[in-house]
């Protein structure tokens, strides 16, 4: 148990790694200049004194050769430590903790949104005797997938804030507040939760020990939900980290049509004004998650599943 | 240890419904089965008719509409639909429905560039991890992982940061999210047909490995990378639209559809119909790429 824990930390290190790699050699080996972006003030080009440009090109460092750079700066992501924003000269790091909590309100909220939903949408698509109402249920997932989380956001605010004035358009200060984001945030997600466990559940169903549990007089609940549901949840469970990858890419949007303080609207400012530093440790930050939340699912394995144990070798299927 | 290797996040089941199961090969004459499939069923046949039309959309705006898409009407500014303007008219008298038409252009050329450039750094990518196993397939295995591990919009939001604004940028900035799909598709498709009786027939005939790679692995490898275009040409249309609303995309007067939405958040209140109509046509074209994926993952799985 303990083996297997530390070769997945390890494997998720390396993911960690490998992604910052990547996203060094987009932002800082694509030809861009931050400096002058930085001197002009994101503004259009005009003439910058030379003597300001390299001054400001020591002072962050990026007056090295590539390789330099790079050991530099993994050295200090290895740390937490990404650099200073070029805007505000803050540290990356606490630039993000700063609005960390904000957004992992938002995306906890939708993630329990969309897992309840999607979970309560697949059981609802394949429990019911009526043939036709399963088939119009099992249309709702597809449809879900397919809308964009910014136009359900503002369509959301349209009927619910200005038609019939129940929660706030934007803002984030309380409860109320977080409702109309979550929802928005969910609904696209809890669709491919529903999508996936839906599918699972209908191959589940027709299993040989499904037709025994019933041969058997065991009740259609009890076999859909004790039987069936357990097994069919693994597929669902492993898109865990994926769905919670389309959350934070979601709560970019989100944040940015409520108005709210967060993780993506600091996203949305960095790519606005080029600074590389922010946005590098925003990219990492959520590269870190999907690692954490992948090693959770496969921590969560055997708890769902007992035939799958983390310790021995099982016996060849 | 065994049984949760192949359970892992980030390995086959990551995209989980949406890749294509591996399938058999693609039959020479298409023709026929594709006119049973759709009289079959008629949300197959009204989910190409949907995109035929936003094609004809893209081809020819000016057969659908004849008001003008960037100059307006003072006198007939945020009107609500009607005969004379189906989706209204904006802030400056623009009518609607033409700025969504012509906007098809824009925004279906996007998508399309975005599709291209995953297809082709894609299943060149998987091709050759398929094709020459070894160090090769480990290091296309490792950037895969890498392109699943950061969520899409963030990683396409890096690459807008360093190539700048604009629709161009913002295709090339989401096609790149879509490689890792395209590389594992294909180098599981490449390993299936590899694998086959007749690629090894062929190699011990002494073909050579271009013409076993050009007349037997690509041919029966397409099927699933076709639904998967089909897949990733609506996945690409929503990514754009939400750059484009963010703000990232075609400058201001050009309609791409994303930036007709976020126009219309300043008057959710007073003119509903902005930020709607462009929305549900998003919606639409989506619905139905996804609806014609799923038409073609069935058919390679028969």
């Amino acid at each position: 148990m303990t083996r297997y824990v530390l070769r997945r930390l390890a494997q998720g290190a390396v993911v960690l790694w490998a992604a910052f790699t990547v996203t060094f050699a987009i932002l800082y080996l694509l030809p861009s200049d931050p400096v002058e972006l930085m001197a002009s003030g994101g503004g259009e080009q005009s003439v910058i004194d030379p003597a300001l440009l390299a001054e400001l090109r020591a002072e962050h460092g990026l007056d090295r050769p590539p390789l330099a750079q790079y050991l530099h700066a993994l050295g200090g992501a290895a740390r937490l430590d990404f650099g200073r924003s070029y805007q505000s000269d803050a540290p990356a790091t606490s630039l993000i903790l700063d609005v960390l909590p904000q957004t992992l309100q938002l995306t906890v909220a939708g993630l329990a949104l969309s897992v309840l939903l999607g979970v309560g949408l697949a059981v609802a698509s394949t429990y019911p005797r009526t043939r036709w109402l399963r088939h119009a249920l099992a249309a709702l997932p597809p449809l879900g997938v397919s809308l964009p989380v910014f136009w359900v956001g503002l369509m959301l605010v349209q009927v619910f804030s200005f038609q019939w004035r129940l929660f706030p358009a934007i803002g984030n200060d309380g409860l109320a507040s977080l409702v109309l984001p979550a929802v928005a945030l969910a609904l696209p997600t809890s669709a491919s939760i529903a999508q996936l466990l839906a599918r699972s559940l209908r191959q589940t169903l027709a299993e040989p020990y499904i037709e025994t549990a019933r041969a058997k007089g065991t009740g259609r609940a009890r076999v859909h939900f004790r039987h069936a549901l357990r097994n069919a949840s693994i597929p669902a469970l492993t898109v865990l980290g994926v769905s919670v990858g389309q959350l934070l890419s979601g709560a970019v949007v989100t944040e940015t049509v409520f108005s709210r303080v967060g993780l993506g609207r600091l996203t949305i400012s960095a790519v606005n004004t080029q600074d590389i530093p922010v946005v590098m440790a925003v990219v990492v930050f959520s590269a870190l998650v999907f690692v954490v939340v992948a090693l959770a699912v496969d921590l969560l394995y055997p708890l769902v599943d007992p035939r799958i144990s983390l310790r021995r070798a099982p016996v060849a299927a | 240890m065994a049984a949760v290797e192949h359970l892992q996040p980030g390995a086959s089941h990551a995209a989980g419904a949406v890749i294509p199961a591996p399938g058999r090969r693609w039959p020479a004459s298409a023709a026929r089965p594709v006119w049973h499939a759709l009289r079959r069923s008629p949300g197959l046949t009204l989910s190409v008719l949907v995109l035929l039309g936003v094609a004809a959309w893209v081809v020819a705006p000016g057969l659908f509409t004849s008001a003008d898409p960037i100059t307006g009407v003072p006198a007939e500014r945020l009107q609500g639909p009607s005969a004379a303007h189906p989706f209204g008219t904006d802030q400056i008298g623009r009518d609607l429905f033409a700025r969504v038409v012509h906007g098809a252009a824009l925004s279906i050329q996007a998508t399309v560039v975005a599709v291209v450039v995953g297809l082709a750094v894609g299943t060149f990518l998987g091709l050759l991890a398929g094709f020459l196993r070894g160090w090769v397939d480990d290091v296309v295995g490792r950037v895969v992982d890498v392109l699943l591990a950061i969520p899409g919009l963030l990683l396409s939001l890096a690459l807008v940061t360093v190539l700048g604004f604009g629709s161009l940028k913002v295709a090339v900035a989401v096609g790149i999210t879509s490689v890792a799909a395209f590389a594992r598709v294909m180098r599981s498709e490449v390993l299936r047909v590899s694998a086959s009786v007749y690629v090894e027939a062929a190699r011990s005939s002494g073909a050579r490995w271009h013409a076993v790679l050009g007349q037997h692995v690509l041919p029966n490898a397409s099927g699933p990378v076709l639904a998967l275009v089909a897949l990733e040409f609506g996945a690409a249309i929503l990514a754009i639209s939400a750059l484009s609303f963010l703000g990232y995309g075609a400058a201001p007067p050009a309609p791409e559809w994303g930036s007709l939405v976020s126009e219309g958040r300043n008057y959710l209140a007073a003119a509903w119909w902005l930020a709607t109509f462009p929305g549900l046509v998003i919606v639409a074209v989506v619905l139905s790429a996804n609806r014609v994926a799923r038409a073609l993952e069935r058919r390679v799985e028969d």
